[in-house]
């Protein structure tokens, strides 16, 4: 079952929810040291790097500086918060290619210690002009994943309550896990009542603005064997895209996770029954009952019956965002890299009180700017 | 945002059009299909052989949400299907923002706001 040929070995977390005053380069160089330690490596072994940044655009080059690494492949391509995940295709094609063995993927960010002011904001819309946008003030993102949601509920009857399940859900997993930045209970009704930031979604609709820094190793299967107890290995790869702005997507109410799940789970040779823990990038509640949808694990427009009674909640028959998600473990922007951390941790059974029993297989699903960039991957017990 | 007329372009011409009162949106002469945002090549066959012609302004509203800003008052974003195919953001005026519903037929206006012309729609039986 290693389709791909590719493993994951060590992970490494630093810095989530509150850095203390840490760049972003030192819990990134944190997070990655764990992760190469935990892989049998040293950084030196470490000649595959692959990073980006949504403020630097010498992100890589700087990161390889700060570690003090010389890599004979390098990436630093931007797909939002489905990086990481992609990256995994990347990485793949680099070590099949024999340009490097251990890759390096990683990433971090401090909005919650370092907050943008508006000079950045400005910067930022001044370097991604969209001027058939912007004159009309969306505020994004949150504004374009309420125009998908407020499509979803037109089209098939999704409520305001159903998004909210997926934020209270992601409460009662966050509730077991310490590292997680909420963990006070979340009702329904909390969600509903919550300030409105773009209808229909409120702020507690939304991911979190935390910091966090999240790193792991890919290296090529056989070696992996060697190297690590309990290597990963990355049975599937998707990626697919459709759009920079949302006025552009061709349908708010089915994204290119489509084509990027029937990709990886082509690749897998497997199917969404088979799938024990999905990690999939919760920005917005609207977002894992799109993908649901999307990669398979239920019928185009019951996404929100299906998250409901509490299906996807601790003790509930289907575990999802098991770390408590973008919602309510940790968000520094992009998110891609944790939910690869998380299912890593599910899968080698250290998921402590939040341990999803005989998890042997896993999907991770990376969504990048607005329902833009869809990035899947399949992952099972190397063991 | 700031533009530079003078720089010529796609973007130009439709800001310029819009300036002069005239909703315009490119169509290709191979497809025949019309898009938006203007670009120099047809997104849906790659034919470079563009046109701008007058849009019909009718539209429906495909999606929609309010704003809340942390200071000052609630605002419409919409996406709006035209009647040509192509859909793009606007905002809805002439109706209170929590009364603009998803499948309202409504009709395009050139408004002025901080001296750039700006397309907006409004409901179309209140157009006439």
């Amino acid at each position: 079952m290693t389709a791909s040929g590719i493993s994951i070995l060590g992970t490494g977390l630093a810095g989530l929810g509150h850095a203390g005053g840490r760049s972003e380069q030192e819990i990134i160089a944190e997070a990655s040291h764990r992760a190469v330690s935990a892989s049998g490596l040293q950084l030196a072994d470490i000649d595959g790097l692959i990073t980006c940044s949504i403020t630097s655009p010498w992100w890589v080059i700087r990161i390889a500086e700060y570690l003090g690494i010389q890599p004979t492949f390098s990436d630093s391509t931007m797909f939002g918060g489905s990086s990481f995940i992609a990256d995994l295709l990347t990485a793949r094609l680099a070590i099949s290619a024999g340009l490097c063995r251990h890759v390096l993927i990683c990433y971090a960010a401090t909005p919650r210690s370092a907050r943008s002011n508006s000079a950045m904001n400005n910067m930022r819309a001044q370097l991604d002009p969209q001027l058939y946008e912007h004159p009309y003030r969306p505020f994004n993102p949150p504004t374009s994943y309420a125009l998908a949601a407020a499509r979803h509920m037109h089209e098939y009857g999704t409520t305001r309550e159903q998004l909210a399940e997926v934020a209270v859900a992601a409460r009662g997993w966050a509730m077991l896990n310490p590292d997680a930045f909420r963990r006070d209970p979340l009702s329904v009704d909390d969600v509903l009542n919550a300030r409105m930031l773009s209808e229909p979604l409120t702020v507690l609709d939304s991911c979190l603005v935390t910091d966090g820094a999240a790193a792991f190793v890919v290296s090529a299967a056989d070696p992996a064997r060697d190297l690590h107890p309990a290597p990963v290995d990355v049975l599937g790869v998707g990626h697919a895209h459709s759009h920079r702005q949302i006025s552009s997507m061709p349908d708010l109410t089915e994204t290119s996770a489509a084509r990027s799940g029937r990709i990886a789970f082509d690749e897998a040779g497997l199917r969404p029954h088979d799938i024990d823990v999905v990690e999939l990038y919760d920005a917005f509640t609207i977002t894992p009952i799109l993908f649901l949808e999307d990669l398979g694990f239920c019928a185009k427009g019951e996404g929100g019956s299906f998250v409901s009674e509490g299906r996807i909640a601790p003790g509930g028959s289907f575990p999802l965002n098991t770390n408590g998600g973008g919602l309510s473990c940790v968000h520094p922007g992009m998110y891609g890299a944790f939910l690869v951390v998380e299912a890593v941790t599910q899968l080698r059974g250290e998921g402590g009180s939040r341990q999803v029993p005989d998890a042997r297989t896993a999907l991770v699903h990376g969504n990048g700017g607005v329902l833009s960039s869809q990035a899947t991957a399949i992952l099972a017990n190397g063991r | 945002m700031e533009y530079d007329f003078a720089r010529g372009g796609v973007d130009a011409h439709y800001f310029a059009a819009l300036a002069d009162g005239r909703f315009e949106i490119p169509r290709c002469e191979d497809c025949t299909r019309s898009h938006f945002y203007p670009r120099a090549v047809c997104p849906y066959c790659g034919s470079a052989r563009l046109v701008w012609v007058l849009a019909s302004g009718e539209g429906t509203i495909y999606s929609t949400s309010t704003v809340h800003p942390r200071e000052g008052d609630a605002y419409n974003v919409a996406l709006v299907d035209l009647s040509e195919g192509p859909r793009l953001m606007t905002r809805i005026e002439q109706i209170a923002p929590e009364q603009v519903r998803i499948g309202s037929p409504v009709r395009s206006r050139i408004v002025s706001e901080g001296g750039d012309p700006l397309l907006v729609f409004v409901p179309r039986e209140a157009s006439a």
